[in-house]
Order: structure tokens, then sequence, then C-alpha cells
């Protein structure tokens, strides 16, 4: 009879759960794997310490002169002390809080927008669209109802950033959303129309655009009739970004089953009724990423008015680097201008990215 | 809207016959926009006349008779306007072309970073994209330039490596090669290696197709194209020699001299871009099922050859459409470089030439065209390569 | 209809905006009068002709002119608006009618007077192109610029006169073109030219902003004539004469001894026909111009006369210290010559 043995035990599996198996799993599963994940932490180890000793450990962060900085690191007391230019360019000092109360206005009213349970909201909507633009016009230039004239060249900072932005943004959806209406167009002659729009302002880059606002534009004009020059570049910055917004909405209005027109159209809807009531509510939905990351575009380029001159949130820390008193803080400068640029423009994509989610009805299966 | 159209009832009256009304308002539409342009142009035609302001294109053939930085074909002052608009077309063509490779290799790199199997590379390559594709580009192009490049010592004490190559705030200078006698056999032997390249590559797809066996493709035109030049040096002796940058008064004169303000522009947009690249071949990537990996993997194909055989030729389907978008605004982005004194179309023909010939219109009308052009070919260019790579579909 | 649509919005931003003002053809002179204010195209930044304080308020020589006009046009030197121009802007900005008068050190050209639409009404400042360098490089005259890399403005008579320089001389260079004069000096200071070159004037003025101005020095080479001075549009010579005159009235109060402080006396009490015409004591001569009787009394008492302006500006009495040398009076051994009110 033969007497059963049993084997040694097998080792154990290797721990494929907790700490040591998610590093083993997910850092150094080849030596390819362990290769890279060295040559990372290396990277690491090389831009972060410096990096953060540079801009908190060794920075200065309190004075009011250059004096004050060690330059050991980096020097946030130029932010600190040139913060007010940064942000409001030469709008006189005592008239800020007008710029502070048109931003507060504008967020305040923004604000019900957001909440779920809000009746009418449509309604508030479009009438907080009617009305803010007007209140802020006055607030910012002024001139009239008792307030004193800013002219729209003092404006600069961060505030000419947004303004030319929120203008732009404003003025470039309808614009954007008509000519693609257009070059979806059955009649032909509206079709090519948009369509030479369309391709050229994409065709060409924004810098020469806002050169030729700066240059060219007054000798189009009749004699004597002359138009600011920021109104100028935001004309420039709408039809611009107009022309890549109705690309976007052109590929939301294909995505559109010819279904939904013909039942429009069963419904006994004109061409205005069904495209208001049921193709455009249908197709902004499905492109509102590509909306707001032509949005997060635009606010990038709005630094491009510098090339003209104007003193937008970029040129006014530009400027500032150019101070003699403050040589030597161009890193501290555009950094700076760097978190504020990231922080606006990350913000608005993920906000572009939880809406996308809020409105999916299951279109995409 | 046809087809709304043809769904309502037909109606008699001229007022409401849609068609009617198309013509109608296609016919108005037509005139405004010629109204308008012909307000422009009238306009525009006043203004110059009552201004006395000089118009036509005749100003291209007078002397320019100022310096240009970098001149990628002879330049001197005595040359032409008509001269200077070819050196900015070149020097904008040179940073867009530079710009597309540098941002192309990095992008894919980022892409398929953003898919690798380590988590920390994943997040790397995660943190590199969301931190460049949210700050302009112009931004990035000032720090380079002002922060990165300026600090850099001057050309007295620049970083040299083995004193012959030197990096400073005026740029890189590095040897270049000037021909002697004998060059064309140098030409000669690139032709050489160029034909066995071509002829190796026929003969290795006729084989795999035949016999389904790998050929090194690569490593062997590399080594082609680096031994028989090599080897005709050494045949017919050194085609060309050395001219090694040298420190003089002001500057480190001769070689080759990649100046600053190139630099920036390149390493900015290249930067910038590489993150929507990354970002756009992720995507392409992700687009292609996960069972072609796995069938890729079970046929024995080891992970580098089913990401280059497998997966990149059928996600290129996807990432071809918004790669194109992205290379056009690398060139259109390449105009930023007239903010950083980089002599490209912009700056130097919208900016110098038109300053010293008062005439806006011509330089800017000249000016846009070629941005439209160059927009134009890169899109044809593309096309014609995403034709080429179509499923074809039987 | 789209292109109807958006030149609507166009116009209706415009009027929203209120910015738009039709101006009429030709009469620069009431239109000015109409909307209140002369439009003054300057520099964006150069100091002792035009720059903004810490406050926003413009100063200068540039500025000063502007100020002139004002005051001989409205009684009130305030009266003015600045728009801060590029190199790249400022003809077509004055040729479009965007400003009224441009006083930004232009320089003073046969192309530019004749094929540009523009007409110089007289010499502000007489300069000439100069180079500024580090003292370390040990350069004592621009000859030694062999080689160099200099910095300039983009789209200046500067750009065109140092390659006519070091062409003649056959001296090699590499130039460097930006936009701005704050660029060419923050590049001069890194080190990334050799040489700055531009209007002498200028090299003062931005030798002083930068962190270290006594480490450059201006070298003595003056290579070429630079005559600064406003211009406006052609073809509007109502206009012309009065920008023309506001500063030959400068010129001519120096030359006669009246400044800013005794004016209104010699206005009353001037026995000097000169005086008493200049002043408006006697004949019309404010009217031929269609400007009131007091308008180069207004000058003075609220701009100053040449010398103080210059004085004050750019001369002893300013950070930048620049002799008269050319800009001394003719009877000085300089060249600023009015010709007679009469």
């Amino acid at each position: 009879m033969t007497i059963h043995t049993f084997k040694p035990d097998l080792p154990p599996p290797t721990i494929s759960i907790g700490a040591l198996g998610w590093l083993r799993a997910n850092l150094f599963s080849s030596w390819i794997n362990t290769l890279l994940t060295l040559v990372g932490l290396y990277l690491l180890w090389l831009i972060v310490p410096p990096v953060l000793e540079w801009a908190i450990f060794k920075a200065d962060w309190t004075g009011e002169t250059r004096a004050d900085c060690s330059r050991e690191g980096a020097c946030w007391v130029f932010i600190q002390t040139r913060f007010g230019q940064f942000m409001y360019g030469f709008y006189p000092t005592e008239l800020r809080w007008r710029v502070d109360a048109a931003a507060w206005l504008a967020i305040i009213g923004a604000a019900p927008l957001f909440l779920r349970q809000m009746p009418h909201k449509l309604r508030y909507g479009l009438g907080y669209l009617l009305v803010y633009p007007l209140l802020a016009y006055w607030l910012l230039h002024g001139g009239f109802f008792g307030l004193q004239t800013v002219p729209t060249s003092q404006w600069g900072g961060l505030m000419l950033t947004v303004v030319i932005a929120a203008v732009g943004i404003a003025g470039a959806l309808p614009l954007g959303i008509l000519l693609a209406l257009g070059r979806r167009s059955d009649m032909p002659a509206i079709r090519v129309l948009c369509v030479t729009f369309i391709e050229f302002w994409r065709g060409v880059p924004l810098i020469t655009v806002l050169f030729m606002s700066s240059v060219m534009l007054p000798l189009f004009l009749p004699e004597g009739m002359n138009l600011d020059k920021l109104l100028r570049a935001m004309l420039m910055v709408v039809f611009f970004e107009a022309a890549y917004i109705a690309e976007v909405v052109r590929g939301g209005l294909q995505a559109i089953p010819k279904g939904q027109y013909e039942a429009a159209a069963a419904m006994g809807l004109g061409y205005w009724r069904s495209t208001l009531l049921v193709i455009l509510p249908q197709a902004l939905k499905l492109v509102i990423p590509g909306i707001v990351n032509t949005f997060i575009a635009l606010f990038k380029d709005t630094s491009l008015v510098i090339i003209i001159g104007l003193f937008d949130f970029l040129n006014s820390i530009k400027r500032a680097t150019a101070d003699p008193a403050w040589l030597g803080m161009s890193t501290e400068g555009y950094v700076f201008a760097a978190l504020v640029y990231w922080m606006f423009c990350f913000g608005m994509s993920r906000y572009s990215m939880r809406l996308e989610r809020k409105l999916d009805t299951g279109h995409k299966r | 809207m046809r087809s709304i159209a043809r769904g309502t009832v037909p109606r008699r009256s001229p007022f409401t016959d849609p068609r009617i009304r198309a013509w109608v308002f296609q016919v108005l539409a037509v005139l405004a926009v010629v109204a308008f342009g012909w307000y422009l142009f009238h306009n525009t035609q006043t203004n110059l006349a009552h201004r006395g302001i000089t118009s036509g294109f005749g100003f291209l053939n007078n002397a320019a008779g100022f310096g240009i930085s970098q001149h990628l074909i002879d330049y001197s002052e005595s040359d032409t306007y008509g001269r200077v608009f070819w050196v900015g077309l070149l020097n904008t063509l040179l940073v867009s072309v530079i710009g597309i490779v540098l941002a192309t290799i990095m992008g894919f790199i980022l892409g398929v970073g953003r898919l690798s199997s380590n988590w920390l590379i994943r997040q790397l390559a995660t943190l590199y994209i969301e931190i460049f594709r949210n700050i302009p580009p112009l931004l990035l192009i000032f720090f380079v330039y002002f922060a990165v490049i300026s600090p850099l010592p001057g050309p007295r004490n620049s970083l040299s490596l083995w004193d012959v190559v030197f990096v400073n705030n005026r740029g890189v200078q590095m040897p270049a090669p000037s021909a002697v006698d004998g060059f064309w056999a140098f030409w000669l032997a690139l032709l050489v290696a160029l034909v066995a390249v071509v002829v190796l590559n026929r003969w290795a797809r006729a084989r795999r197709h035949a016999t389904g066996r790998m050929f090194p493709v690569f490593w062997t035109s590399l080594g082609l194209f680096l031994a028989i030049p090599w080897l005709m040096t050494f045949i017919a002796g050194a085609p060309f020699t050395w001219e090694v940058p040298e420190l003089q008064r002001f500057n480190i004169r001769g070689g080759w001299v990649v100046i600053p303000e190139l630099v920036s522009i390149v390493v900015a947009l290249s930067v910038y871009t590489a993150a929507f690249i990354g970002e756009t071949v992720r995507s392409g990537i992700q687009s292609v099922s996960h069972g072609q990996t796995e069938a890729a993997a079970s046929l024995g194909l080891r992970p580098g050859q089913v990401l280059r055989l497998v997966i990149v030729p059928q996600a290129l389907r996807v990432i071809v459409p918004p790669l194109t978008s992205q290379y056009l605004n690398l060139a259109k982005n390449s105009s930023l470089a007239a903010a950083i004194g980089y002599p490209d179309m912009v700056s130097l023909f919208a900016g110098t030439v038109l300053n010293q010939t008062g005439q806006a219109i011509e330089t800017m009308a000249i000016t846009m065209s070629v941005y439209l052009a160059i927009s134009i070919s890169i899109s044809l260019l593309m096309n014609w390569y995403n034709k080429r790579i179509a499923l074809i579909e039987r | 209809m789209i292109r109807v649509k958006s030149t609507l919005a166009v116009l209706g931003a415009a009027s929203l905006l209120g910015i738009s003002g039709l101006v009429q053809a030709g009469a620069t002179l009431d239109a000015v009068q109409k909307k209140g204010f002369v439009q003054c195209g300057i520099s964006d930044g150069l100091p002792g002709f035009s720059f903004a304080d810490a406050k926003g308020n413009y100063q200068g020589i540039d500025v000063d002119v502007c100020r002139a006009v004002a005051a001989a046009v409205f009684g009130d030197a305030g009266k003015v608006k600045y728009s801060p121009l590029t190199a790249k802007e400022r003809f077509t900005a004055l040729q479009s009618g965007e400003v009224d008068v441009l006083s930004r050190n232009t320089t003073w050209t046969s192309s530019r007077d004749a094929a540009m639409g523009l007409n110089f009404t007289g010499v502000t400042y007489y300069d000439g192109q100069g180079f500024l360098v580090n003292k370390e490089l040990g350069v004592g005259s621009a000859k030694e610029l062999d080689g160099a890399t200099v910095c300039i403005q983009a789209g200046t008579t500067t750009e065109l006169n140092l390659s006519d320089y070091f062409r003649s001389n056959s001296l090699k260079y590499t130039p460097i073109t930006y936009d701005t004069s704050d660029e060419s000096a923050k590049s001069l200071e890194s080190g990334r030219c050799d040489v700055l070159t531009s209007d002498q004037s200028q090299l003062y003025a931005q030798r002083i902003k930068l962190a270290n101005p006594d480490q450059y020095v201006v070298l003595p080479e003056v290579i070429s004539k630079e005559p600064l001075g406003p211009a406006v549009r052609q073809g509007d010579e109502e206009w012309f004469d009065i920008v023309r005159w506001s500063l030959f009235a400068m010129l001519n109060a120096e030359e006669l001894g009246i400044t800013s402080a005794n004016v209104e006396d010699m206005a009353k009490s001037t026995k000097n026909p000169d005086v008493a015409r200049l002043l408006g004591a006697e004949g019309e001569y404010g009217k031929d111009l269609k400007l009131p009787k007091d308008w180069a009394v207004q000058i003075v008492k609220q701009v100053g006369n040449y010398g103080e302006i210059f004085d004050r500006n750019v001369g002893a009495g300013s950070e930048l210290k620049i002799e008269r040398g050319l800009n001394a009076l003719w009877n000085n051994g300089g060249l600023q010559y009015a010709p007679p009110v009469r």
C-alpha cells in the first residue's frame, strides 16, 4: 500500500492587494516599468524640491521694496505691491470699487442660475443677460447717471482680460450659432457667404487680425468715424471665435438625426421655430464640451491684445517686470500670471465636464 | 430645411411660398454683402486719395535698407522688400515645421504615457497636460524668453561643451560644416544611401507580406544612412571642414547660431501644442477596442510591437483630423514670434515693412493671404494623408 | 444676412459705447471744438518726451505740444486726451483720424511727408541717432562696433540709418528688433545685445530707466539727422497752421523773454510791438488762425515757453540733463527759429 505523502506547500501567491500589491502592479510590474518609475521619481526629485523651495520655503512674503527681498527664493513682495495694477490697470484708484461692484454683481446675479430648484430659470437668465451688460457698462465706463467717465484707455489688468473674454463669449456664441445654421442652410448664397466667413477667420492668426483692427480698420471706415481701440479689438475677437464656435455647433447639428427635423416639420413648425425649439436645444447640448473648449481658447487668446498695446493682465505684468525698481522679477511675474490663467481655464474645463455629465440624457450609448 | 419645406403645404401666395422667399432672401443677403464690401472699398479709396497715401504693390521692388537677425536665404540691406517677404515666410515656415515635429513626438509620448500601465508615469503625463493646456502660449513664450534664456550668461562667460558648442543668452552656437572640393562625393553617398534605404524598405515589405517575417527596417536604414557617407569620407577624404565658433570681441562668431528668439518660440509652442496632441493621441488609442490589444498579444507580439503595428495604425484614423487642427493652430501661433522680436512673417512684413512703407492695406493683405495659404496647404496635406491611411472597406 | 447683422452689431455696439463720433471731413478744428478736447497720439513711455507718472498723468515735451494746442484752441491746456501709440500704429492712427495730432518723437522725412499722407508742422527737437553701450565693453567709438549685436525698435528710421552707417563703414552687425523701447532696453540690460541704438535723446531717457545707469555710456557719434516734430493729416491747412503756430508761439515767447510767470504782465503793459502782436494786444493775429485773441498768452501761461518746456522735461531741470545744443535758439547758436507773428 502506497503511503500518500503530501507535497510541500507552494509558496503563497504574490500579494495582489494592499499597498505592496498596488505598488507591484502599478509601478514595478516589469523591469521596463521599474525603470520608468525610477526615471519618473528622479524627474520629480529634480523638479519638485527646488520649485517648492523657491516658491514657498525660501520665498519672501512681506516687505515694501525690492530691498526686502533676500533673492534666495521667489520674491512675492513684487506681486503684492503691484497687485492693484495687475487687477485694475490704470483704473483710477478711488473708482476701483466700481470694478469690484461689477464683478460682485456678476457673481451674485449669476448665482441663482446654478441653483437646481429655481423657478423661471430661463426667464431670469434671459433677463440677466439683457440687464447685466448695461449695468456693467454703466459701472465700468460710467458717463451717465452720476458716474464719472473712465475711458477705456484706462482699463487694464485682469479686469480688461475678463471684459474682453466676457464680451467675446457673449458675442461669439450667438454669431457662431447663426453662422453654423447658415452653413447648413439650403440656400446656396447664404451657405457660400457663411463658409467664406468661417474659413477666412479660421485660416488667419488672431494676431494679424488684431493688427488689422489697429492699423487698417480705421482706413475702411468713413472719414472721421472712429471706433474705440478696445471695441475694435473686441469685435475682432468676437468674429474670430465665432468662426470656431460655428464649426463646433455645426458638428452638433450634423449629429441630430434627420427624424428630428422631419418630426418638427410634421408638427407644422416653420424653420425658425423648429430650429429654436427642437434642433438647437439638442445640438447645443451635444457640443457643450466643444463650446467650453473654445471659450477656454478665447480666454487664453485675450492675452494677444498685448500685440496692439492694450493693457491686459499679461501686459500689465510684462510692463511691471520692466520697471527698473523691480528688475529680475520676470520669473515671479510670469509664474503668477500662469497661475491666474490656469485657475480660470482649469476651472472652466472642470465645470464643462460636470455640465456634460449632468446634461447627459443617455444619447451616447 | 428642404425637408421642412417639403413638409409644409405649398401655398399659392408669393409672399409665403418658401422657394420665392428663399430667393428673395438670398438676393437681399448677397446685395447687402456686396453693398457693405463696396462701402468699405469706397471708404478706403476716398481715405487713401484724400490723405495722399500711396497704394499699389510697387514698393515690393524698392530696397529695404534694414538688417534682419536671421535669414535662411542670402539677404543684405540692399535687397528689396520682396526678398524680405521670402525671408519672413521662410522663418515662419521654419518655426512651424520644427514646432510640428517636436510637438508630435512629445505629444505621442504624452498620449502613450497617459495610458501607461505605470501609475506614476500616468500621473506625470496627466499633470503635464493639465498644466500646459491651460496657460496661454504667449505667456509660455515670454516665460522661456525672459525668465529662462535672458538670465543665461553672456557670450564671454558662455557655458560650453568641449569648447565647441556654446550656450549663452545669445543662443546656441555650434560648429558648422563648410564644403570644400569633393563635396559632391558626399552628396553622392547620401543619394546612394537613400536609394539603398528605399530598396530595402520595398524588399522588407514584400518579404513580410510573403512570409510574415519582420525585418528591423528602422535600425538598418539608420545604419545605412550613417555608414555609406562615413565610408565615402573614409575613401575620398573629408569633404568639408568644421567651422568652429570662436569668441570675438562682442560675440561668438562662426558656425551655426540658433538665436534665442527661435529657441523660445519653438520650445514654447511645442510644449503647449504637445499637451493637446497628447490628449488627441490618448483618445485615439482609446478608440481602438481592447480586443485588438489582446488579439495582438495572443499572436505573440511584444508590447512595443502591439503599439507600433496594431494600435497606432488604427488609432491614426481617429487621431489625424484633430491632429490637423492642432498643426494649423501651431502654424498660426507661430505668428506670436512677433512679440519677442523673432523675424517672422508678421513681425517682419506686417511690422517693419508696413511701417517703413506706410502701406498697411497691401502688407496686411499679403500677410493674411500667406497664412491662409499655409492653413490650406496643411489641410490638404493632412486630408491626403488621412485618405491614404483610411480604412479601405470592401 | 449674417454680415448685415454683424454690421448692425458693430454700429449698435459703437453707439452703445458712445465712443464713435462722426466728424466732418476736413474740418479738424470744428470737430475738435465740438468734442471739446484734442486727441493726441503720444509715445507709450519715454521719459522726457511722453510718459505716465504713477498716477497716470502724462508729462514730457511731446505731451506739452499737445497741451499747447489745447491751450490755444480752448484756453485750457487740460483739454487733451492721449492715445499711447506704438511705433507701428502711429501713422495709421493719424491717417485714420483716430488722433488729431501725432506728437510722438517722430522723425520728419520726405517719404513720411509725401507718401504717407502726413504733414509735419515743425521741429520740437533736433535729434540725431546715437549708440548706448555697456562700459564694460570698453568701446570708445561706434567705429569699434564691428561684429556687435544691436538692439533697435522696429519700424523706425533708426533701423535704416543703422544699416546705412554700418554698411558705409563696412562693419558687420546683427540687428535684434523689438516692438517697444522697453523691450530693447531690457535686452541691453540682460546682455542680449551689446549696443542699443536710437535717437540720442531717447538713449538718455532710456538710460535713466536702467537699473544701473552709470554702467552705460552714450557714444560720441551721431550718425543721422533726426528732426522730431508733431504731424497732422494732409488736407486740412487750417488745423496744420494751428499746430504749427502753437509751436512757433512757444519759440517766439522764449526769444522775446516771455515766460509763464511774466506773460500776463507783459500782455498788459508791453511796449515791444513784437510781444504785443504775439500776445494779442495788437492786431487780430489770433483770428487769422481761427483762434481766440489771447491764444499765445494761454499757451505760455499754462504750458510755458519753449525754453521752460525743454528745461522742465529734458534739460537741466529734469533727470535727463540734456544740453540745449542744437535746440538752443538761433541767436544762441542753435537751430530753433520761429517765423515772426506779423
